[in-house]
């Protein structure tokens, strides 16, 4: 058995060569999969829906991906739709397949894996214990799940139904990123160990080529081995640089958790061919006792408003700590005061981070910092926009005119790049879910539709 | 005396999730690996106190095919949440490179 998997790029979007992505095409894939999202870059793409790539990026690298697609007349399977894989960028991004494909009059059989999780679905899981926590999860309470946008990540079988429906192209939701190319290898019999390692190889693309990048790999999976090809131009692959892929934003680097069990890499091997192919062998897939869906969700937090700005003089620079500490009361009673006691001050975090001085680390910087110039981010949280403005507007007066002891008269304590100061942020939003779903079907959290395009 | 920098060809932080932190130490050949691990300079009281957590929540990994030590630990902040200032994580190994090991004896 032969099978050709095809990872154009690490991220729908985020751009590939073409000239390698020329060569995977040449190559005869038996599947092009892609994966569009992630949480790496925070809850803002799940909580609100906004991706965090354009959609002229996402069309740039769609186009091509149609294109050979249907000269190949292979599936493409795209998964995390619009970074989040909620509801609302599946249908987004869907909408763009139609509109290409349409254009170039291309006929396809398109495919919709969808999984957001309602509120009343989610509730009763719980209340029959039937979500878990896994390690380092936030706490959680029935309140949750209603506050919360929630989406479950799928594994290979929903996207396998699309496939046996005979879709051209598959349009998923929040799915487990291997799961996109491990699909159609479940489906024809691969071995389960070879297909999960082969999937979580090439699943972020080029990143563990030399030098790294969000081109494309190919993995050619075999009965006893699977070989990996980095694609375009002025690229290695080594041994090592495919083993060390297993590391890569994983906290276990021998065990990566499937919904369906887990991928152990323990014994796998890795031996260069050529400059450009690795052969490995050895991974074993351990099929877990029990299915899980994990579970992400994001909630709004506040709205912000930011303010930035930078101190030079070195004695502004040592009061600066004490006087923040003291100006919180002063703006508190502010609060209460300029609101009429609408707004409680308990409400409005105003949060100062002083660049230079820890604000990267923050509790956890170990070194005492002694810096010449201090960059100084104010950010105020509040319940709405008004609020957070309205507070950001006299805490950036206060802070530019902190009473200095050293000083006799008024000075200007902080120098502000920007006219206004103030800067809205918007809402910003919280992640709320290390969960598992449990006791669960693999494709009962999920719906699908089917149509031709 | 030298730094991690003499023994690896890279060191990173990252976010293995929102709410575990990961940090990968590729060492520059084997021989600076297996130095690596005989200085046992990686250990879970490094980052138990580094960043808050208990010594039991820090798991340390060697991954001899990718010539690589592996720690985790939770996030000392969940990731986006008030109050984090580095949403990839990707800055928390700064404290790490003044680092003091052993001089390398070739």
């Amino acid at each position: 058995m032969e099978l050709r998997l095809l990872a154009p790029t690490g991220a729908l979007g985020a751009g590939f060569d073409t000239a390698g992505f020329d060569r995977g095409e040449a190559l005869r894939p038996h599947v092009i999969a892609c994966d569009a999202g992630s949480t790496d870059s925070g809850p803002s793409a799940l909580g609100s829906g906004r991706p965090k790539l354009s959609d002229a990026a996402v069309i740039r690298d769609l186009r091509h991906l149609l294109r050979a697609r249907a000269a190949l007349g292979v599936p493409l399977v795209i998964g995390s739709a619009g970074t989040s894989g909620r509801d609302d960028a599946v249908d987004h991004l869907a909408a763009l397949v139609r509109k290409l494909c349409r254009a170039d009059g291309q006929r396809v059989r398109l495919g919709l894996a969808y999984a957001d999780q309602p509120a009343e679905r989610l509730t009763r899981l719980w209340d029959e214990g039937r979500i878990r926590a896994l390690p380092h999860a936030p706490a959680v309470t029935r309140e949750t799940f209603s506050s919360s946008h929630v989406v479950g990540m799928m594994g290979v079988e929903p996207l396998g139904e699309l496939l046996e429906d005979g879709c051209d192209v598959i349009v998923a939701g929040r799915a487990s990123d291997t799961a996109l190319f491990a699909a159609l290898p479940h489906l024809r019999g691969a071995d389960p160990g070879l297909t999960w390692h082969a999937a979580k190889t090439i699943e972020c693309g080029a990143a563990c080529a030399v030098p790294p990048s969000a081109n494309g790999l190919l993995a050619t999976v075999r009965d006893d081995h699977f070989d990996v090809t980095v694609l375009h131009p002025g690229a290695r692959l080594t041994a090592r640089s495919v083993a060390a892929h297993t590391l890569y934003e994983n906290a276990d680097p021998f065990r990566v958790i499937e919904p369906s069990g887990v991928l152990d890499t323990t014994d796998a091997s890795y031996e260069s061919v050529d400059e450009q192919t690795v052969r490995v062998r050895g991974a074993r897939f351990e099929r877990a006792a029990e299915y899980t869906v994990k579970l992400e969700g994001a909630r709004l937090a506040g709205y912000q408003t930011v303010i930035v700005g930078g101190v030079r003089d070195r004695v502004v620079i040592r009061r600066l700590p004490e006087l923040i500490e003291l100006a919180q009361g002063y703006f508190a009673a502010k609060i209460h005061d300029v609101f009429d006691g609408r707004v409680d001050p308990a409400d409005v975090d105003i949060d100062f981070r002083l660049y230079g001085a820890g604000a990267v680390l923050g509790a956890h910087e170990p070194d005492k910092l002694d810096p010449d110039e201090l960059g100084v981010l104010i950010t105020v949280t509040a319940p709405a926009q008004e609020t957070a403005r309205a507070v950001a507007t006299f805490v950036a007066h206060a802070a530019s005119h902190l009473p200095m002891p050293e000083y006799d008269g008024l000075v200007t304590t902080i120098a502000y790049p920007f006219s206004p100061p103030e800067t809205d942020r918007g809402p910003v939003y919280e992640f709320t879910l290390n969960h598992v779903a449990t006791g669960i079907t693999p494709t009962e959290l999920f719906r699908s539709s089917v149509e031709n395009v | 005396m030298a730094t991690l920098l003499d023994y690896c060809a890279l060191v990173r932080s990252k976010n293995a999730g929102p709410f575990t932190l990961t940090f990968d130490f590729m060492a520059k050949d084997e021989f600076t690996f297996a130095a690596l691990c005989a200085t046992g300079a990686l250990h879970p009281g490094l980052f138990a106190s580094l960043f808050h957590v208990a010594e039991g929540d820090v798991a340390v990994t060697a991954v001899p095919a990718a010539l690589a030590i592996k720690v985790s630990l939770p996030r000392p902040v969940v990731q986006g949440a008030r109050g984090d200032s580095d949403t990839y994580a990707g800055q928390q190994y700064g404290p790490l490179m003044a680092l003091t090991l052993p001089e390398l004896e070739r």
